[in-house]
């Protein structure tokens, strides 16, 4: 069974976010790192093809052709990439990317997709069934525990007040939420062998892609400003000596609450 | 603005309270509302007219399927046969998000996700929380074709307009192929006492601060003595404690209640997202430099296993 993972590189979380004075999207200069939102879903991947033969290939746009993040995924386990990674992604909507990973995924042939149900820095969340409809693929998201036999895919899928548990036959395309398996950290092993497993460099010229129909040049929606949000401030801080219990009690009277 | 579609979410045999804000925010938008769903209508029509909605359509009965691709598909070959509305709003959940990602990629025009506002000036224009909610963005879209929404709960109150019946008819799906092989086998609700979280006077949440799962019974206990609903960091569901669905945050519930009391919440601005609207917090975290304090109206510095038990005991001396 072969199973692409749809690998996000990010900056580091850890870094206060920041959106570029021009354009106003977020700025992704320096190093990227693996979204922790995509290590879910490379572990499960890593879990289903040592289950049942095959193996993990990653697919990642990113722009100058940065690999470090896939770079960990393959320390984990993963077999190989494909990066694509073209000047002219620069600005791309949620819909270009899905159309881009769409047309790198048609030149592998997987029976799963697995992609997170949303980025850490972004958090659209709307790339994974874009890309499914672009494939023409079922698609089972926000999925919390998933099995796959006899050519289908189980999943327990979250829903508002439980969970449903839905089936589907392969190939199709699953998300997968945080907490789904346990991400392993890469082996010693794992990182040294890493660094000569194959990652192919494509460009849109590679993949077919009109390049005026992507990035700035082919966006549909644009940012129109970015204010403060009303500070919302802190108010009366007590430290507890056993009675601050009554200070919330007279709070909670005050707001009429009790 | 002539027309909006707003996708209309089931909560059983009654509209989603989030497609009831929708419908009610369309309304003020734009001259004519219709509503998309499926399965039964008429069940539907009278709650769906009362906030604002003219028609009801619906692709019918799922037999079992996601409504994703079936409805995604009905309102595109709608949009292709020209009969395409200015705007389609869509609620910011699970089949909505499936919707949406659908409709996107038939139609060939992109989504704004997570909205919480909306405003008519030449056109639509979407605010987005970013940064934790630290900064608002405000987007629109261009070019040609209806804009797709995404809209988060509580972004907009739900309001009877006394309006009549919607009108239902039934819109056809065309064949949908490998993409509708999805099927439901079994459903699974959690039963949860008290109100739902998204619609509680009071939310009490925990996190990682409460140091163990079984000492998450002091916030379910405490929150029935409130009145409200029990809520969660992520923290603790990911770790099993709780489940997903007492989540809050960007990827949780967003809930706006009178009173939210964080216990044991270190105040990630993912978290912070979806809690920043109530309109008032107390926070108890035994770090004073905890970011939740920066947003607390009440906040107390002092252990959750110490301060929680008494603040029981005190209300239930009350009760
Ligand atoms: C893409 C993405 C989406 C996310 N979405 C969400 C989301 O929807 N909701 C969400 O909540 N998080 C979300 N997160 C996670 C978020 O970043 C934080 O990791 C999480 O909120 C932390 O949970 P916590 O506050 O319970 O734990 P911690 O950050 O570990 O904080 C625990 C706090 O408890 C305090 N504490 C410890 N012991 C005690 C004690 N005895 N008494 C009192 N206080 C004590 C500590 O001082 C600390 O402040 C998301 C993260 C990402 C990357």
């Amino acid at each position: 069974m072969n199973v692409v993972v749809c690998t996000k590189q990010i900056p580091d979380p850890a870094n206060p976010g920041q959106l570029s004075p021009d354009t106003h999207t977020l700025v992704r200069e320096g190093k990227l790192i693996l979204d922790d939102s995509d290590a879910y879903g490379v572990e499960l991947g890593l879990q289903l093809v040592e289950a049942a033969g095959g193996e993990v290939m990653l697919v990642s746009m990113a722009p100058h052709a940065e690999v470090s993040g896939l770079r960990t995924a393959l320390a984990m386990g993963a077999a190989k990439a494909i990066l694509v990674s073209d000047e002219a992604l620069v600005g791309s909507d949620a819909l270009s990317t899905a159309k881009v990973l769409a047309a790198a995924i048609r030149r592998t042939d997987p029976d799963l997709i697995i992609a997170a149900t949303e980025s850490t820095d972004g958090y659209t969340g709307t790339l994974p069934v874009q890309l499914a409809q672009l494939l023409d693929l079922p698609s089972v998201t926000f999925a919390k525990r998933l099995s796959v036999a006899d050519g289908k895919v189980r999943a327990d899928r979250q829903t508002e007040s439980g969970y449903d548990e839905v089936e589907s036959p392969l190939p199709a395309v699953v998300t997968v939420t945080a907490g789904v398996v346990e991400p392993r950290y890469p082996s010693f092993k794992g990182i040294m062998s890493a660094k000569n497993k194959p990652i192919e460099q494509l460009s849109l010229a590679d993949l077919g892609i009109d390049p005026s129909a992507v990035g700035w040049a082919g966006a549909r929606q644009e940012v129109v400003s970015v204010v403060s949000a009303e500070a919302r401030t802190g108010g009366e801080i007590v430290v507890d000596d056993g009675d601050a219990h009554e200070r919330i009690v007279a709070f909670l009277e005050q707001l009429k609450v009790i | 603005m002539d027309r909006i579609w707003v996708v209309v979410d089931r909560a059983g045999e009654r509209v989603a309270p989030l497609s009831l804000e929708l419908l009610t925010k369309s309304k003020d938008l734009a001259d004519q509302v219709e509503g998309v769903t499926w399965g039964d209508g008429a069940q539907l029509a009278a709650e769906a007219g009362s906030y604002g909605a003219a028609l009801l359509h619906t692709v019918g009965d799922l037999g079992g399927r996601l409504p994703g691709p079936a409805v995604a598909a009905a309102m595109a070959a709608r949009i292709e046969a020209g009969d395409a509305p200015d705007a389609v709003l869509v609620p910011h959940n699970y089949d909505g998000r499936d919707i949406a990602g659908r409709l996107s990629a038939l139609i060939d025009r992109p989504v704004l996700t997570n909205v919480v506002g909306l405003t008519d000036a030449d056109g639509l224009r979407t605010q987005h929380p970013v940064f934790g909610g630290s900064e608002i963005l405000t987007a629109r879209f261009t070019g040609d074709g209806p804009g797709i929404y995404v809209v988060r709960t509580k972004s907009f109150a739900a309001e009877d307009s006394g309006g009549a019946a919607a009108d239902v008819d039934v819109w056809a799906v065309p064949q949908l192929g490998a993409a509708d092989a999805v099927r439901v086998v079994d459903r699974h609700v959690e039963e949860r006492e008290g109100p739902k979280l998204d619609e509680a006077a009071v939310v009490v949440s925990g996190g990682r601060g409460l140091g163990q799962a079984d000492a998450y019974r002091m916030i379910e206990e405490l929150a029935k003595l409130l009145g409200g609903a029990a809520g969660a960091s992520r923290a603790i569901v990911d770790a099993g404690w709780v489940p997903y669905s007492h989540q809050v945050g960007q990827t949780g519930k967003t809930v706006k209640p009178t009173v939210y009391i964080a216990a044991g919440i270190s105040g990630a601005t993912q978290h912070m997202v979806g809690m920043k609207g109530a309109n008032n917090i107390i926070a108890i975290n035994k770090d004073q430099e905890a970011p939740i304090f920066s947003i607390a109206d009440l906040g107390v510095v002092g252990d959750v296993n110490k301060v929680l038990p008494k603040l029981i005991e005190a209300l239930r001396a009350r009760s």
